[in-house]
């Protein structure tokens, strides 16, 4: 088993770096498609079906909208030069974020050696409790049924932000010439 | 061990791209790769080996199952943290779409108007 998780994990870290550094973005868009799905075989390999349902589930909706998005945006012609500043100022910060995380990485215990001392009370009586087989759907809608809620506030409101944003009477206000659906700026513009 | 190094080299690869990168849909994408590897950390912690899904099959003995198990809660917790990450990029691409609309351009560092 362990195997195979070294060589997922390697799997999704080689594909984020290629889905970052692609030029076209629906390359991209398609590479972190295929992470969130080799992760969600992780997460079943991992113990958790739920989860890895859940992935599957979020990581295609995810890719159709951004492939959405990829789409609107056309060919993106990125004006200046990359400037080199940002980019070791990003690394410089990324290189602090690994050593904290390495300094932090002391106090876990080696992986694979969870003992669950909470969950143990979970396991335990989950089923007695709830008439739930399903630990993990006891603990999510009975035991603590109000994250679910608050789950779906946060819902609601990123839906009202969308709306908010994307509403058409917003575009009309434009002093700037409408943009076509589809059709690159360069040429809306000619 | 080994394991955690390459789970930290996972959340660096999505910091590096919410940091670095210029176009605001690979900003986007880095967040999501941030996220993955949140969630990942999370129900890695909770993993024992040779551990089964904290789900009892009927004839299963009870005292077996509680031995064998994963931790569920991390389990539990981070069902909710995929849909809210899922809410998250929804209203990030909508953000994206107004940044194109206003500025005509992805780029990041263009998106100066209310510079001081």
């Amino acid at each position: 088993m362990e195997p195979t998780f070294y060589g997922l994990l390697v799997f999704l870290i080689i594909g984020s770096i290629v889905a970052l550094e692609m030029k076209d973005i629906l390359s991209s868009v398609i590479a972190v498609g295929v992470v969130g799905l080799a992760l969600s075989i992780l997460f079943l390999l991992l113990g958790a079906p739920d989860i890895a349902i859940t992935q599957v589930v979020v990581e295609i909706i995810v890719v159709t909208v951004l492939i959405r998005a990829a789409a609107r945006s056309g060919r993106v012609e990125m004006t200046r030069r990359p400037d080199l500043v940002s980019t070791v100022l990003g690394l410089i910060l990324v290189l602090c974020f690994c050593g904290f995380a390495l300094a932090a990485l002391e106090t876990l215990r080696p992986f694979g050696g969870a003992r669950p001392l909470v969950g143990h009370w979970y396991l335990v009586n989950a089923e007695a409790g709830t008439g739930c087989a399903n630990a993990v759907m006891a603990i999510l809608l009975d035991f603590r049924g109000y994250d679910t809620l608050g789950e779906a506030t946060v819902i609601l409101t990123a839906i009202l932000g969308a709306v908010v944003l994307l509403r058409p009477k917003a575009r009309e206000e434009e002093a700037e010439p409408a943009v076509v659906p589809g059709v690159p700026a360069e040429v809306a513009h000619e | 061990m080994t394991m955690w190094a390459l789970l930290i080299a996972f959340l660096a690869v999505g910091f590096y791209g919410l940091l670095a990168k210029r176009n605001v849909i690979k900003k986007i994408l880095g967040l999501t790769i941030l996220d993955h590897a949140v969630n990942l950390l999370l129900i890695m912690i909770g993993y024992r080996h040779g551990g089964c899904a904290p789900i009892r099959l009927p004839g299963e003995d009870h005292a077996g199952f509680v031995a064998r198990s994963v931790d569920p809660i991390p389990q539990a917790l981070v069902l909710t943290s995929i849909v809210i990450g899922l809410g998250i990029t929804m209203l990030m691409v909508a953000l994206a779409l107004r940044i194109r609309q206003c500025y005509r351009t992805l780029d990041g560092t263009e998106v100066n108007r209310l510079k001081g």
